[in-house]
């Protein structure tokens, strides 16, 4: 499988005006995150809100320049050739209500990339429009209507539908179907899935829904106040989670039937404040197994039991 | 775009601007206005200059001394009143006209920079739009058009500049909101260059308040024009313009009230018609309030 996505240090640093007297703070919202990713395959990125999820969103489709890193999209760098791979990149926003323009017809918004990135004359983009549209299950004559006479699971097809217009290489969608029905949700999934067996897409797959992430993505990583706490493959993970916040995402996950050699860690307290975070580990003000070492040495990632695992108790808890 | 299924554009903005009734007589009203400027020589029974010294103000016809010679009566100087108006609608129209379009491009265009670039270039235009809403208007406009020389076109300039702050503000305001919404974002994904991304994404959702304060400007420029003329500086008599008029006539409102309230009758309803037709075209180009199709 050929890698289409490199992400390596990827970082992003906001300053914060704090008032006249006191100078600016910064926020790391992404603190160092490094992942690869194939063409056809899903890495899902979860983690509680803060903890830098949708700033990656941004870094990975050229929204914003990260600060510091590297980032690579089907071998070239990014930062230099954002213009051109413009149209490897596309996104699912979380919210299918802001994400298409009220004044456009549905027509011209799916109409829009190829007639930014390709020549094709009027009568060809309607073709594909049509042809898109009917992928994702809508109707032909859907494309003459405004946004506002669909439904909110029909409008996140047809946001799906626009960022698969110009063939990207990776879609990152954001949460793409917290804001819908249940009954909703499932439809959209297999659309994602059927999406990406026909056209081989990347995704990365922004989510806080574990029960989703174990359905559709090959890979997980986990974030904690803007750095990977732990990454690997998806059934491992889920398996034997190493580090103890993975550990609690998981235990928090409602089930039918939930395992009893699993013991559960009710996560305490709130995310650290991100203007100021913890020394050491980041996790260790909420963490139970958390020693002297965890508050005065950060832990690095390391290879743990076919993962990436950033934790000095990793051996101990598996 | 367009489909054997689904009319023009134009049909279907048209199709959704008939159903509200108060635009269509709004439109109405402003058509016959603009058919009397078009046509004033041919449908002004006098000369709106002439002054018949046998009847200074003279009433209505249709009151006590009135007489069909003049239907809606006379000014203070014998001038046959249905002719200034009709003669008037000229100027005026083209004063409200053309001072709101020389407003409303230029502030358009400097609120929707002003909002896509709120670091750099956003700070000075909105400075320089704090400093024209520091200083009265009206003192403002009279300070133009004493530089510029008194005449139509520079009332008109002058007017256009001081209504200038409240279109950049009213779309710079409405373009921050938009731009914070995906939609924006997902254009951009799409490609779509800062030109594009300005006319076609954001400026159409950015219309409302602007055609409110495109026909309430309108109404604004008219008297505007008349506070300028009044002072001396705008059109100058005999030339009829409505706003002139009814500023010349003021002394006589207790004696003749019909020479200060026809002129301001029609600007009233001009004004009003002008608004609806504004309403209208509002309701006709959000596609939330077009049902059917």
């Amino acid at each position: 499988m050929s890698i289409v996505l490199r992400a390596r240090e990827l970082t992003r640093h906001y300053p914060v005006s704090r008032g006249l007297l006191h100078r600016p703070a910064l926020v790391r919202a992404l603190n160092g995150v490094s992942f690869d990713l194939a063409a056809g395959r899903t890495l899902a990125v979860v983690g509680e809100s803060g903890c830098g999820k949708s700033t990656l969103a941004r870094a990975l489709t050229l929204i914003e320049k990260p600060d510091a890193g590297s980032l690579e999209i089907a071998g070239r760098d990014a930062l230099v050739h954002g213009r051109e791979l413009r149209r490897d990149v596309q996104m699912v926003f979380q919210n299918p209500y802001a994400s298409l323009n009220p004044r456009q017809k549905i027509l011209d918004q799916l109409a829009e990339p190829l007639r930014n990135f390709t020549g094709f004359s009027r009568a060809e983009r309607r073709e594909r429009v049509l042809a898109m549209l009917e992928r994702v299950g809508l109707r032909p004559e859907h494309a003459w209507r405004y946004p506002h006479m669909f439904s909110g699971g029909q409008r996140q097809r047809i946001a799906i539908a626009r960022a698969m217009m110009p063939s990207p290489r990776v879609l990152v969608a954001d949460e793409p179907t917290s804001a819908l029905d249940v009954s909703i949700q499932a439809q959209v999934l297999n659309l994602f899935q059927d999406l990406q067996a026909e056209y081989a897409t990347a995704y990365v797959f922004i989510s806080h829904n574990l029960a989703v992430v174990r359905h559709l993505a090959h890979e997980v990583l986990v974030m904690y106040l803007g750095r990977a706490v732990e990454s690997g493959p998806t059934e491992r993970l889920y398996a034997r989670p190493l580090h103890p916040y993975t550990r609690a995402l998981l235990a928090a996950t409602p089930s039918l039937h939930p395992a009893p050699q699993r013991q559960r860690i009710p996560l305490v307290g709130e995310l650290p404040d991100p203007l100021n975070p913890p020394a050491g580990c980041a996790f260790h003000t909420r963490c139970p197994y958390a020693t002297e070492r965890c508050r005065a040495e950060r832990p690095e990632l390391r290879e743990l039991d076919g993962r990436q695992v950033a934790c000095h108790h990793a051996e101990l808890l598996g | 775009m367009m489909n054997a299924s689904s009319p023009s554009p134009l049909g279907e903005f048209w199709q959704t601007f008939r159903r509200n009734k108060g635009a269509l007589g709004g439109l109405a009203f402003m058509l016959l206005v603009l058919v009397c400027a078009l046509c004033a020589p041919w449908l002004a029974p006098h000369d709106p200059s002439q002054q018949f010294r046998d009847a200074l103000l003279s009433p209505p016809a249709w009151l006590d001394g009135g007489q069909w010679r003049f239907p809606l009566g006379t000014d203070e100087l014998g001038r046959d009143l249905l002719s200034r108006l009709i003669h008037g609608a000229r100027l005026s129209l083209l004063i409200g006209l053309a001072s709101v379009l020389l407003a409303l491009l230029p502030g358009v265009l400097l609120g929707l920079i002003a909002g896509f670039s709120p670091r750099h270039l956003g700070p000075p235009i909105m400075r320089a739009m704090d400093v024209m809403l520091a200083l009265p208007a009206l003192l403002l406009a009279v300070a133009i058009v004493a530089i510029l020389g008194p005449g139509l076109a520079n009332t008109v300039i002058a007017i256009a500049i001081v209504s200038l702050p409240a279109y950049v503000r009213l779309t710079r305001a409405a373009v921050l909101g938009e731009l914070e919404r995906d939609y924006v974002t997902a254009a951009r994904l799409a490609g779509a260059r800062l030109p594009r991304l300005m006319f076609v994404s954001v400026l159409p959702n950015c219309l409302a308040p602007l055609i409110i304060q495109a026909s309430l400007s309108f109404s604004a420029a008219i008297l505007d024009a008349a506070a300028l003329g009044f002072l001396g500086l705008g059109v100058q008599p005999p030339t009829p313009e409505w706003g002139s008029m009814l500023a010349s006539a003021r002394d006589y409102i207790e004696r003749a009230w019909w020479v200060v309230t026809l002129p301001g009758l029609t600007i009233l309803l001009s004004v009003l018609a002008i608004n609806l037709i504004g309403d209208g075209l509002r309701d006709a180009l959000d596609p939330k309030l077009k049902n059917g199709l």
